[in-house]
């Protein structure tokens, strides 16, 4: 994550020039603010407040009201979703949906890490197609992913006709609804986003790094181990940790190319917020996912404050490969 | 090394593009069943596309909904990243954060918060309520892309207004704001083919109601696979190609992806 730098010598110069008509001043460089000042400021946050904050809140509070026969539900204080949510039925889908995500996101980031740091390499002529064709995969609709892959692996559209047509089959064989079809939509949709966390941080590795350890020695594939890896290793954790999320929260995909055995929690909370008309449970599954989510999310503020790629230590790096 | 390239980068470009070639062939394909090979071509289901009521209202949905919301969500970015970069208030980290959260965490649960929160207004299935869900949940991509923008910016340039006697205010107007379009305009963007893409927000929230292309099309998988749910994925995916595109020759792209440009 991009944090913003919150220093500005603009501002500082102004009140030096400005005669203090806008209520700026203090050399601390933190002004008490005008009325316009704090409108621009507080606005966009009470907007934010009134509709995700508030919508969170009700929520939270929302998964310990009744539900009442009929698909309703009315205010109260009870815990039958939340005791629901630790049935054995649903912590099955929950370790079911983390060894998914974990799986998804291992494959994910183990194809993406090394295509990334070839696409930071490449001339503009081939990085900008590639950009153009990543970020075309990213901006498609989860349904239409779905749906192509449904294609793909189906029997009546899929690949298996192009092996019966060649003559390796005899038989067109469907794919799809299955575990690998779950798992290759999913990595399809969360590939784009791994390779955009990666990308700044591995565009930033100094030319002069990888080029020195080739200097003295190292084949490519030596200074990619052991010199870009290390480097990057913040910003390969924070992608992991990301895809994971990423998956945990996609909906469709396992809808659409599997199985109910094969559902995912976010699949289960939509389910029930609609199908079922159980908004309390899907509340309640709601909250479930956030606390997963935010503890990774943490976890990857906090490597991703950490991750620079430093000139300082760049040379102890360069040493070691070599 | 160089094999390993060639051998990820092909696997990289026929993993993405394979779907795609997909669904283009079946779109053009005559028959409602796709056979390999496609024999016989026509291009019917694409003027279906046109000529259904229910397509042309779903891409009218989808495309308000869609400027709408990235409007929106520029208007929350943009003050919030001005303020939180320029008065750099006690708070700017958790304020910074607030608008940062809605998109980290999964849109499903979004999804659940705002079908709660519309259900307690009782203002249910109602358009603008997927636009203020698409506005917020979407607001974190210009605010990361103007606040980068407004990083890139040098102080020195302003300064110099100042100094030149332009209040604040005009110096925002002329200085600021020109230097930050690009900035603003990848935001939007982005905003703009994310939502026309979202699904499970648009459902949960008023999906009964409103039918946006994302959700016509799972709806009509349901019933099965028609090859107009191809043409209308290729229509898209070309729109949002284009769009992506452009950005890239416009050079927000770079941008958009925290390149670091200083050093080319």
């Amino acid at each position: 994550m991009s944090t913003p730098a919150v220093r500005d010598p603009a501002t500082a110069g102004a009140t030096a020039v400005s005669p203090g008509g806008d209520g700026r001043g203090g050399d601390d460089g933190r002004e008490r603010l005008g009325w316009g000042q704090r409108a621009i400021l507080w606005l966009p946050v009470g907007v934010l407040a009134i509709f995700f904050l508030v919508p969170f809140g009700l929520m939270l509070a929302t998964s310990f009201y009744v539900r009442v026969e009929g698909g309703f539900y009315e205010p109260g204080f009870v815990f039958d979703s939340w005791s629901r949510l630790f049935s054995d039925v649903y912590i099955g889908r929950t370790l079911f949906s983390l060894r998914l995500c974990l799986l998804v996101a291992l494959l994910t980031t183990a194809v993406a890490f090394p295509f990334t740091w070839f696409l930071t390499r490449m001339r503009a002529r081939w990085q900008v197609p590639l950009l153009v064709l990543v970020l075309g995969a990213l901006t498609l609709s989860e349904v239409i992913v779905a749906f192509s892959w449904d294609l793909i692996l189906g029997r009546a559209t899929g690949i298996t006709n192009i092996a019966v047509w060649l003559g390796l089959m005899s038989e067109p064989e469907a794919f799809t609804p299955g575990f690998w079809s779950v798992v290759a939509g999913l990595a399809y949709t969360a590939f784009p986003y791994a390779v955009l966390t990666l990308f700044p941080s591995l565009d930033r590795v100094d030319r002069e790094l990888t080029e020195a350890a080739e200097t003295l020695g190292a084949t490519p594939r030596r200074t990619f181990t052991t010199v870009v890896v290390p480097l990057c290793r913040q910003a390969l954790v924070a992608a992991f940790l990301l895809v994971f999320v990423f998956t945990l929260g996609s909906n469709i995909i396992a809808q659409v190319l599997g199985r109910p055995q094969h559902w995912t929690l976010a699949v289960v909370i939509s389910d029930q917020a609609t199908m079922s008309a159980n908004v309390p449970f899907a509340a309640a599954i709601a909250m479930f996912v956030t606390l997963i989510s935010l503890v990774v999310v943490g976890v990857v503020s906090f490597a991703g404050s950490r991750s620079w790629v430093g000139r300082d230590d760049g040379d102890d790096v360069v040493a070691g490969a070599v | 090394m160089r094999a390993l390239r060639a051998a990820v980068v092909t696997f990289v470009v026929v993993f993405l593009t394979a779907p795609l070639l997909v669904v283009l062939m079946a779109s053009f394909n005559r028959e409602r069943y796709l056979d390999f090979p496609v024999e016989d071509y026509s291009t019917q289901w694409y003027s279906n596309l046109v000529t259904d009521g229910q397509w042309r209202s779903a891409v009218d949905n989808s495309l308000l909904i869609g400027l709408a919301s990235a409007t929106l969500a520029v208007l929350i970015a943009l003050p919030l990243a001005y303020a939180v970069h320029t008065y750099r208030p006690r708070l700017s980290p958790v304020l910074f954060g607030l608008g940062v959260l809605p998109f980290m965490l999964p849109p499903v649960i979004s999804a659940v918060g705002m079908l709660v929160f519309w259900n307690r207004v009782g203002h249910v299935g109602k358009i603008e309520n997927v636009i203020v869900a698409h506005g917020v949940f979407f607001s974190t991509v210009p605010l990361i892309t103007i606040t980068l923008g407004l990083q890139a910016i040098d102080p020195a340039v302003g300064e110099a207004a100042t100094t030149l006697g332009a209040a604040p205010r005009q110096r925002f107007r002329t200085v600021t704001l020109p230097l930050l379009l690009p900035s603003i305009v990848t935001g939007f963007v982005a905003a703009f083919v994310l939502s026309l893409n979202e699904y499970i927000i648009a459902f949960m929230v008023a999906g009964f109601s409103v039918e946006t292309l994302p959700i016509k099309i799972f709806n009509s998988l349901r019933y099965g696979f028609t090859p107009t749910i191809a043409a209308v994925s290729v229509v898209f995916t070309l729109l949002s190609i284009v769009a992506l595109g452009a950005l890239a020759r416009f050079g927000g792209l770079e941008r958009l992806l925290g390149a670091d440009l200083s050093d080319r």
